[in-house]
């Protein structure tokens, strides 16, 4: 085993790795405003008295939730342009992303939903409020807090599924490790160090989710 | 209480016992003969079930001894940590066995099962040894037809008489009962304390009882431990502790107790 | 055939090779899982802090990132893997990861008085674990289980990264001669949702059989 890291190499890739990082964020945080938005207009379909929409928006749920995001992520790239939609990979990058983890942010947002006691639902009913007003300002600030750190596990599962946009040329970490690979023959330290940038970001958001958990408001009734 | 030379089964000296800054057991001396049936009552949180706890080695005590037919539970030199603690701690414990408040049934296992998990696994009987031997057991505290049954199936009087079974099967020489009746409905208790009171009369077993069933700790134990605020404030015979007790504190438990 | 069931059979080769990937994976992750979620649990620090090393970084770092790494560095240390040995290691230990921490949760959920049954009838501690805590962890396992193993699935669409042939890859090489990209994608989605299906059903049908004990409180 030759285990020859070559720390010039190393530190003259950081600035490269750098850009791409940002790029990396910026997808997931994208990617996360739209999961977080898309997941709570599902959940709210799946609400809906409308016949069919609630058990169609499920089924739809449970097609993005057992597919993978490749797939989709391939299926966004190449067949949207076929009906007029041309967008950067990055743009149908983020999209595929969003749309995939809202079918898990729907759920969380669901489950977070169902928790309230059924007793606010009925004291909103008998002081007359509309049912609109009823879940905004008292349903939905209550179902919120106790699901905010499942919901920040899943943004930092996106962030580690950002690398699957390589396969569409979105300049982030791993399409910048694969090129220096390529064009310098030595794997090991892009590779690595990626690795190593992935593995330091989600600790620490792990680390900072837990934190939230600890601090948020528990409200008894 | 007999004279004489045998060594104590039970041995306790100078137990205390600190959960956080509460101190449970504040300086336990005991010594219970062979044979002996014992009644401890006292208010909650005195520290009861904890001194049982100790003696099944399911809390660690901060100070003091605890030695089972002379032979200690917690050896000094390493307070019963480490390999060699726990060697000597599984040696003793063969002869002490356990009933408890809330059953602790094996769920995922059939009241047969429950009651030969052990003689197989510990005392290595053969399946069919153990069932058998299993089989009179449950028969002996009324469940004969029950053999087959998952403690989901049963009641809870059942669950606790599978219950007794399972440790009894073990052929312990210390039994205890941790409010074994407390957490039953009221129409159970009774046949629990029939069983119990059984026990005490036909096995020669040597029985810690903790109860807040005065009238059987009146008429089926041979002394009562009055427990209070980690110290045992008194011991006496029964017809003496439920008459003529000596201290205040033991009246004040006693009437509020007898005189609801 | 009619259109676009025609585009079947070309994927169905890809179909198997993404079972096979699932399959040995899933073997691979089960071991991982009470590895990783019984070291966790160890008295002993050092297995303690392998089983948590091995758990942070397989679940801190991206399953495709680790493919590459194996794929591309281990070779220029000698490391020549087939792509498919590959695949499976590395998604193994990956969900494999994920899987202690279900393993490990729900052995701690089993409620502490078991064990105390269990010191009381002086069963050795390997005889507690074995015959006494597993057995009642293990249906609260099935249902976490059964997402992982759904998550395993959509994740082998990554080895076709790596050159291996699975349905994903199938798809590719399918599209670039036919180029009727629309109806293959639609055709591979619907094909690993089916899978799925019978993964999540068949997960549902153990944990009922695991389950005959159990009732909604706990058997005392």
């Amino acid at each position: 085993m030759r285990l020859d890291w070559n720390w010039e190499f190393t530190l003259a890739i950081l600035p490269e790795l750098a850009r791409a990082l940002r790029i990396t964020v910026a997808a997931t945080l994208v990617g996360a405003a739209l999961a977080l938005a898309f997941g709570l207009a599902l959940a709210l379909l799946r609400r809906s008295p409308i016949r069919g929409l609630g058990a169609g928006t499920g089924w739809v749920v449970e097609f993005v939730r057992n597919t993978p995001l490749l797939i989709q992520i391939y299926f966004l790239f190449y067949v949207l342009p076929r009906f007029g939609l041309s967008m950067t990979p990055f743009v149908t990058g983020v999209l595929a992303l969003g749309v995939h983890y809202s079918a898990y942010t729907s759920e969380v947002y669901r489950a977070g939903i169902d928790s309230v006691p059924r007793g606010q639902w009925e004291a909103a009913a008998a002081l007359n409020l509309p049912r609109a007003r009823t879940f905004f300002r008292v349903i939905l600030p209550q179902a919120l807090p106790p699901v905010v750190p499942a919901l920040g596990n899943y943004v930092v599962a996106m962030f580690k599924d950002t690398p699957l946009l390589s396969t569409i040329t979105v300049m982030e970490l791993l399409f910048t490790a694969k090129n220096l690979g390529a064009e310098t023959f030595r794997y090991l330290e892009p590779f690595t160090l990626v690795g190593l940038l992935f593995l330091v970001v989600s600790l620490a958001a792990a680390g900072g989710i837990r934190m939230l958990e600890r601090r948020m408001p528990a409200y008894g009734a | 209480m007999s004279e004489g030379a045998a060594v104590p089964l039970v041995r306790i000296r100078h137990l205390h016992k600190r959960f956080g800054a509460i101190e449970v057991l504040r300086g336990i001396d005991l010594d219970v003969p062979e044979g002996q049936v014992v009644s401890i009552i006292g208010p909650s949180g005195s520290g009861k079930s904890t001194l049982l706890r100790v003696l099944m080695t399911l809390e660690r005590p901060d100070e003091g001894s605890v030695d089972i037919a002379g032979d200690a539970l917690y050896p000094a030199a390493q307070n019963g940590h480490g390999r060699a603690g726990e060697a000597q701690a599984r040696r003793v414990r063969r002869h002490i066995g356990m009933v408890f408040q809330q059953f602790n049934l094996f769920p995922h296992m059939t009241a047969l099962q429950n009651v030969m998990e052990a003689p197989v696994h510990v005392l290595g009987l053969s399946g069919h040894e153990a069932r058998q031997q299993a089989s009179a057991y449950l028969a002996r505290v009324g469940l004969g037809d029950k053999l087959q049954a998952y403690p989901r199936e049963l009641s809870g009087g059942q669950k606790q008489r599978v219950a007794i079974a399972r440790a009894l099967a073990m052929r312990p020489r210390l039994m205890l009962f941790d409010e074994i009746t407390s957490a039953l409905d009221p129409e159970l208790v009774g046949g629990i304390l029939d069983l119990l009171g059984d026990l005490t009369t036909e096995r020669g077993m040597t029985m810690l009882i903790v109860t807040h069933e005065m009238s059987f700790a009146r008429s089926s134990s041979d002394r009562v431990l009055f427990f209070d605020r980690g110290l045992i404030v008194e011991d006496a015979e029964p017809a003496v502790m439920f008459t003529a007790p000596r201290h205040d504190r033991t009246r004040e438990f006693l009437r509020s107790v007898l005189n609801p | 055939m009619p259109a676009p069931l025609d585009l079947l059979p070309p994927l169905l080769s890809g179909l198997l090779v993404t079972v096979e990937v699932t399959a040995g994976s899933a073997a691979v992750a089960l071991v991982m899982a009470f590895a990783g979620g019984l070291g966790r649990l160890s008295r002993i620090g050092l297995v303690r802090v392998l089983a948590g090393s091995y758990v942070e970084i397989f679940r801190g770092t991206s399953a495709l990132v680790q493919l590459f790494w194996v794929f591309f560095v281990l070779p220029f240390f000698g490391i020549s893997v087939e792509p498919i040995t590959a695949g499976i290691l590395v998604l193994g230990l990956n969900i494999g990861a994920y899987g202690s921490e279900v393993v490990r949760g729900a052995i701690q959920a089993v409620p502490v008085e078991q064990r105390d049954a269990a010191v009381a009838l002086n069963l050795s501690p390997a005889r507690a674990l074995w015959g006494i805590v597993l057995p009642q962890a293990l249906p609260v396992m099935l249902p976490p289980a059964g997402n992982l193993l759904i998550e395993l699935l959509k994740s082998t669409a990554l080895v076709s990264l790596i050159t291996l042939g699975d349905l994903t890859f199938a798809a590719q090489a399918l599209r670039a001669d036919t180029l009727r990209t629309p109806e293959i994608f639609s055709l591979v989605l619907l094909l690993y949702f089916a899978v799925a299906l019978v993964l999540s059903r068949g997960m549902r049908r153990l944990e009922r059989r695991l389950s005959v004990w159990r009732d909604a409180e706990a058997a005392g």
